[in-house]
């Protein structure tokens, strides 16, 4: 049962992020990025992260795709045209990802502990226990983050403020 | 039906920083790489979120969220440069941004 969904929502979720990177106009890659975003959503839902499928589907699927869809709207681009795509980066770049999917495939397979098995439905990541230990053990990481994205909400207004 | 192991998920997780990958180095259209630039970060999640699941241990969920904070500011500041790149520039294709180019 389990097994049945995992393999579902990996290959939609592999699918749909080739599907991004192939499609011509923007606007079919972030609906496939939203397809990623909700399959992995459904695969963190079995792993019993349920606060992270929920934030998953909230942030990126809710408000970081709205934030993507409008920039697409508002420089309003269109098709990308493919001229003089570089042969080098096909002949060359395509092999040398796939080297390295393969190596990281080889050290994953060295060093994971193949018989552990996931527990499905065994283990469940309570929204309480991620709270205590967020503003407990990673209080300091936590202050620092809302910093960082403190800093990020101000430089985002700036770039994107009119010159006067 | 084979049985699922953390393994299976770090090799997805691989797949999709490895989709990613291309999407960056192939694209041309800004937008399309910072998406690209999401994925990546989706797959570091996967492997934090498998981990905690095999360890029992709540710390890598913690760590998730802070990825996702991460990839917040990182869109909301993309695509600010990205307005103010157009504004300046007309053009949303990375091989037609040679300002810095000697």
């Amino acid at each position: 049962m389990y097994e049945a969904f995992f393999f579902l929502f990996a290959l939609a979720a592999v699918g749909f992020a080739v599907n991004l990177v192939l499609q011509n106009h923007p606007i079919h890659s972030a609906l496939s990025l939203i397809g990623v975003m909700a399959s992995l959503a459904s695969l963190y839902l079995m792993l019993g992260a349920e606060f992270i499928a929920a934030v998953q589907v909230i942030v990126y699927a809710g408000a970081i795709m709205v934030l993507f869809v409008f920039v697409i709207m508002l420089l309003n681009a269109g098709e990308e045209e493919r001229t003089n795509f570089s042969r080098l980066a096909g002949t060359l770049g395509v092999p040398l990802i796939l080297v390295l999917l393969a190596s990281i495939a080889s050290i994953v397979y060295r060093i994971a502990p193949s018989d552990e098995m996931v527990r499905f439905g065994d283990f469940h990541g309570r929204t309480a226990d991620i709270g205590r230990m967020l503003f407990r053990t990673y209080l300091l990481p936590f202050e620092i983050v809302s910093i960082l994205i403190l800093v990020a909400l101000v430089g985002a207004v700036v770039l994107a403020r009119k010159e006067s | 039906m084979p049985e699922i192991t953390t393994a299976h998920y770090v090799m997805l997780s691989a797949a999709l920083f490895s989709i990613g990958t291309i999407g960056v180095l192939t694209r041309r259209n800004v937008v399309i790489i910072l998406m690209s630039i999401e994925l990546i970060l989706n797959a570091v999640n996967i492997n934090l979120v498998a981990f905690s699941n095999q360890l029992m241990n709540m710390s890598g969920q913690a760590f998730a969220v802070f990825v996702i904070v991460d990839a917040a500011a990182e869109a909301a500041v993309g695509l600010g440069i990205i307005i103010a790149l157009f504004r300046n520039k007309e053009t949303v294709n990375a091989d037609e941004i040679d300002l810095m180019k000697w």
